[in-house]
């Protein structure tokens, strides 16, 4: 073992800049130690003290590089230490880039006009997410589901009495000053406020209405929790009294499975004694025991936007006849007639919750019984959700289908794969799907499912059968899909495409109803 | 539909009156959103032209959802609030002024009457103490004359002849082991706002050290030196001086390259440009002046002790306003790391240290460190040292870092912090002030930890110092804390 030293003169290095090129030294192999000094009195009597002694010429201005190791690795080191003394610095200074904020109360500081946290972090954090968000003056749009339910109230309690907006928990969609919030479509802006606890039913409603020509004043979910006894609608009450004192708002609907009975009475009391024209579309409820001249009962989601539109425009608002159009009734007679004996049973596999239960509901109305991983009042649940029986409708966005798996409007591979299977049941005949447009769906959710249905058809004639596929496409013109092209090729592919989610519904029926007879 | 957006419904609501201000607030400013979580989602609101913050956000309270509750009661609370601001403001009245020098035994109650010794950070039994505050305590019982040996001393602590208590319980820090015993000479340092008065022991210089655990006989004569000459002379000189504000001196230095934890050779200069000249109007004999300016100069952390001092005396004033979550001590055992809070009085809350990232002298490495020890975190406490740290780049260099990555480190503590400091700027910030003031509540919200700069110590006594670097102040105290405090709040939030 040797020790080497090397001498750079009248240098000056700040000590710690001379501990770095001294660890940089020790790095390297076969270097026992190594030191990078000034030349103070003290420190060559350390360097003695180390081991690393002997070299008495230098001054208290020079820097002594002392190294002890392997011949070879002292004089690799000693050339290591001239290089690191003649090293520029990698950059020139100047700014690092300020790291993201990793709290809410961060974020606000550096964007004090932030009014609103849309928060989406798993279940269990969520309440304190929101909580802060509420206490630092913020609304707040809460995507999160499996919040505790005592969570939900003291938060919509504290932000009720502050007069701010808690939307959610398990809230998918808002439409808030234009600006889409989770999975929301591009609508134009309007006069027509919507308040509603299924994210679905809203994105439904919403671009209906802008479908129609009209417009969206401000959008806004409530959470499927809310109209419960527990929670009792503060969500919903704080939206409808917001859009009613919104000078920009001229019709306000709401959207909802029913609530709990007596939270129905409070809030369909205040809609009544609301200024602006209020129509609501209690999913399942008949709407002829609330439509009472005051409030317009809707019996489907898209009766609703129809309704709006009608109301916003100044025109009478009739409720659109639930029949099949004369254009569409021949189409609908062919499929029936092009099917094999066996081909008996409506399949309804969907990406959408509520579209779902609404085509449960429509199908329900029209004799249609199922069996459903979410049935509606009427149908029964289905025992193995991976084996579809008799009639069947899917919500393939349930948890029994999505855990460690992404949301089927996000990716929609779990749902084509289903319609897959479902396609090469013999005694499947019509496949009803949901095709879901606007932010956070998938950027392309028609393709691969047209794929699907092809191969299925074409598996399906071999055997002598006819598939009727029946769609609807949930979206608008100015979603970042391309809703016209999607909607041809799914005409080219032979799928009838309905307009609303209900009329799909109604057209499955009547293929269904029309091979019974 | 030709409906003209907006006219036709603002005609049939004239008279609609505002009765939800906030809601209003809400529809006629531009959204701005805050996104917690799927980052697609903002994404998704930036692309359809929205404004929107995405947060890089983990769980807070390191994942504890009851932690993280209880956090979220406090958020934003007004009972805190005020009580923070009472705290700070405290903070920011104080002037600490060198008024004398002073026997620790004169100075300090406790330390008159039975045989007690006091150390650095949080309360600790004999047993548990690492090995370099042992050591420290051995050759303070010599020094003290309670016992002749430093294995004998050893013996008498082991039988419980010697108590022990934080220098912090009676307004005194040490860096390092931070032994003070009556015998030493200490800093005493006055708020002269208040009248209240904090003390530090006298810094002894680098290598074989009493604070980094050694006993040797070297090291007594040291202590007894500075228990007599130094302490005579600089007791003189302050005398002669009258008193000596600190914070236009601390102030000064953070503009000359020191952040007053890690770095104080710019103090060290202008304290004895203000001792000099009284030293020479005290009649010292010439060898003896020659014997304390050598002392001085020789060693480079001389200021540190007093920047602790007056460290302590800003904090103490901020202490013991109810409820407020204003973080007034942190400091290390060489065990655990230790928080207090302005709103929970006397109570520690603890948790082992964090390793240290820095750089060894040749020799040395991570295995023979001593963890984290000492209560120099005063200085970042108020604001200094780590806080500070872009007013001395130099230290960034132990973990490899920039001048730049210096300035966002002073910067990122200004998100934890009740406030920053208007007397303490940082040129590097604009000449803008230094963070100050830790808030509990938004050290466990955003997971940003206090950032501490410090020497390390070798794990067995007597060895000394072995390198330095950066380490930070462990979550988990301020978890703890906060729970503790939110039990004295009326809370408003979450059941």
């Amino acid at each position: 073992m040797t020790v080497k030293h090397r001498i750079i003169a009248d240098l000056y290095k700040d000590s710690v800049a001379l501990m770095v090129i001294s660890s940089r030294l020790l790095k390297l192999e076969g270097v026992d130690a190594a030191s990078v000094v000034m030349a103070t009195p003290t420190n060559v009597e350390n360097l003695v003290h180390a081991g690393l002694g002997g070299h008495p010429a230098a001054r208290t201005s020079d820097v002594i590089v002392a190294v002890s190791g392997s011949d070879a690795s002292c004089d690799a080191a000693l050339d290591l230490a001239t290089v690191l003394f003649a090293e520029q610095p990698a950059s020139s200074g100047g700014a690092v880039a300020e790291a993201p904020p990793t709290s809410i109360q961060s974020a606000i500081a550096r964007n004090p006009s932030a009014s609103l946290a849309l928060v989406s972090v798993p279940g269990e954090y969520a309440a304190a997410e929101a909580m802060k968000a509420l206490r630092l003056g913020l609304h707040v749009m809460i995507f999160s589901d499996n919040v505790a339910v005592h969570h939900e109230r003291s938060m919509k309690q504290y932000a009720a009495s502050r007069g701010l907006l808690v939307m959610g928990p398990d809230c998918g969609t808002a439409i808030v000053n234009g600006l889409p919030l989770g999975f929301a479509n591009v609508v134009r802006r309007g006069t027509i406020g919507v308040v509603g606890a299924s994210g679905t039913g809203i994105q439904e409603v919403t671009s209906r209405i802008h479908n129609l020509g009209g417009g969206i004043s401000q959008a806004m979910g409530t959470g499927g929790h809310d109209l419960s006894e527990e929670i009792g609608g503060i969500s919903m009450l704080t939206g409808m009294r917001a859009l009613e004192h919104d000078p920009d708002t001229a019709v306000i609907v709401l959207v909802s499975k029913p609530p709990a009975a007596t939270v129905a009475r409070v809030v369909l009391d205040e809609a009544r004694a609301m200024r602006t024209p209020v129509v609501v579309m209690f999913l399942g409820a008949d709407p002829a025991t609330f439509d009472d001249g005051v409030l317009r009962g809707a019996a489907s989601l898209a009766d609703a936007a129809d309704i709006a539109v009608a109301l916003a425009s100044g025109r009478p608002a009739a409720s659109s006849a639930p029949g099949i159009r004369p254009e569409i009734r021949p189409l609908l007679e062919d499929a029936v007639a092009l099917m094999a004996p066996g081909q008996k049973f409506v399949r309804g596999i969907f990406c959408g919750g509520t579209f779902c239960y609404e085509a449960q509901l429509v199908c329900l109305a029209e004799a249609i019984t199922a069996w459903s991983n979410t049935p509606v009042v009427g149908n029964a649940l289905l025992g193995d959700v991976n084996v579809s029986c008799e009639h069947t409708f899917l919500d393939m966005g349930d948890d029994a289908f999505t855990q460690g798996r992404p949301h089927p409007m996000i990716d929609p591979t779990l749902r084509n794969e289903r319609v897959a299977r479902d396609a090469a049941d013999a005694e499947t005949a019509v496949l009803l799907v949901d095709i879901v447009l606007g932010y956070g769906s998938a950027i392309d959710p028609a393709s691969e499912l047209l794929a699907v249905i092809d191969r299925a058809q074409v598996e399906a004639a071999r055997d002598g059968r006819h598939l009727a596929v029946i769609g609807h496409v949930c979206g608008t013109d100015a979603d970042p899909q391309d809703r016209m092209a999607i909607v041809a090729q799914l005409d080219a592919a032979g799928v009838l495409v309905a307009s609303s989610n209900a009329e799909a519904a109604r057209w499955a029926a009547f293929v269904a109803n029309g091979l019974v007879r | 539909m030709g409906c003209v957006r907006g006219e036709r419904a603002r005609a049939m609501k004239e008279t609609k009156e505002i009765t939800e201000p906030s809601m209003r607030d809400l529809f006629d400013h531009e959204l701005h959103v805050v996104n917690v979580g799927l980052s697609t989602f903002a994404e998704n609101i930036a692309q359809a032209g929205g404004e929107v913050v995405d947060l890089a956000w983990r769980p807070p309270a390191g994942g504890d959802i009851a932690a993280g509750l209880t956090l979220a009661s406090l958020v934003n609370d007004p009972v805190v609030e005020e009580a923070n601001r009472v705290a700070f403001g405290r903070y920011l009245d104080a002037q600490p002024a060198l008024i004398d020098v002073a026997l620790a035994r004169d100075a300090i109650g406790a330390l008159r009457g039975e045989r007690r010794l006091l150390h650095a950070g949080p309360p600790i039994a004999w047993v548990d103490m690492c090995g370099p505050v042992q050591g420290a305590i051995a050759g303070a019982i010599v020094y003290e004359g309670w016992a002749d040996s430093p294995m004998n001393a050893m013996a008498m602590a082991n039988a419980g002849g010697v108590a022990f208590e934080p220098a912090h319980h009676h307004g005194a820090v040490g860096p390092m082991a931070g032994v003070i015993s009556p015998s030493m000479p200490v800093w005493v340092v006055e708020n002269t706002t208040t009248g209240k008065r904090a003390y530090c022991n006298f810094n002894e210089g680098l290598g074989k050290v009493l604070r980094f655990g050694a006993n040797s006989t070297a090291v007594i004569e040291r202590l007894r030196w500075m228990g007599t000459e130094l302490y005579e002379t600089t007791q003189a000189a302050v005398r002669e001086l009258g008193g000596l504000e600190l914070k236009p001196l601390i102030a000064q230095a953070l503009h000359m390259g020191d952040e007053a934890h890690n770095r104080n050779v710019a103090a060290t200069g202008l304290l004895l440009k203000r001792l000099l000249p009284a030293l020479f109007a005290t009649d010292t004999p010439s060898a003896v002046l020659r014997r304390v300016v050598d002392h001085i100069v020789g060693n480079d952390h001389f200021f540190l002790n007093l920047s602790m001092a007056s460290c302590k005396a800003m904090l103490d004033a901020a202490a013991g306003v109810p409820h407020s979550s204003m973080v007034t001590v942190m400091a290390r055992n060489g065990v655990n790391f230790g928080i207090r809070l302005s709103g929970t009085g006397d109570q520690w809350f603890e948790a082992p240290a964090n390793a240290v990232d820095g750089l060894f002298f040749p020799g040395y490495g991570i295995a023979d460190a001593a963890p984290d020890l000492g209560d120099s975190a005063i200085t970042e406490t108020a604001g200094l040292g780590g806080f500070a740290m872009a007013a001395a780049p130099a230290i960034v260099q132990f973990v490899g870092g920039t001048p730049a990555d210096a300035t966002e480190s002073s910067r990122r503590m200004r998100t934890i912090t009740v406030g920053t400091n208007p007397a303490f700027t940082l040129p590097a910030l604009d000449f803008g002030p230094t963070a100050a003031g830790i808030d509990a509540r938004l050290v466990v919200d955003s997971g940003v930890l206090p950032i501490i700069n410090t020497g390390i110590a070798h794990r067995d006594a007597g060895v000394g110092q072995i390198g330095a670097g950066i380490t930070t102040a462990p979550l988990d105290c301020f978890v703890a804390a906060l729970d503790a405090l939110a039990r004295t709040v009326d809370m408003a939030g979450l059941e």
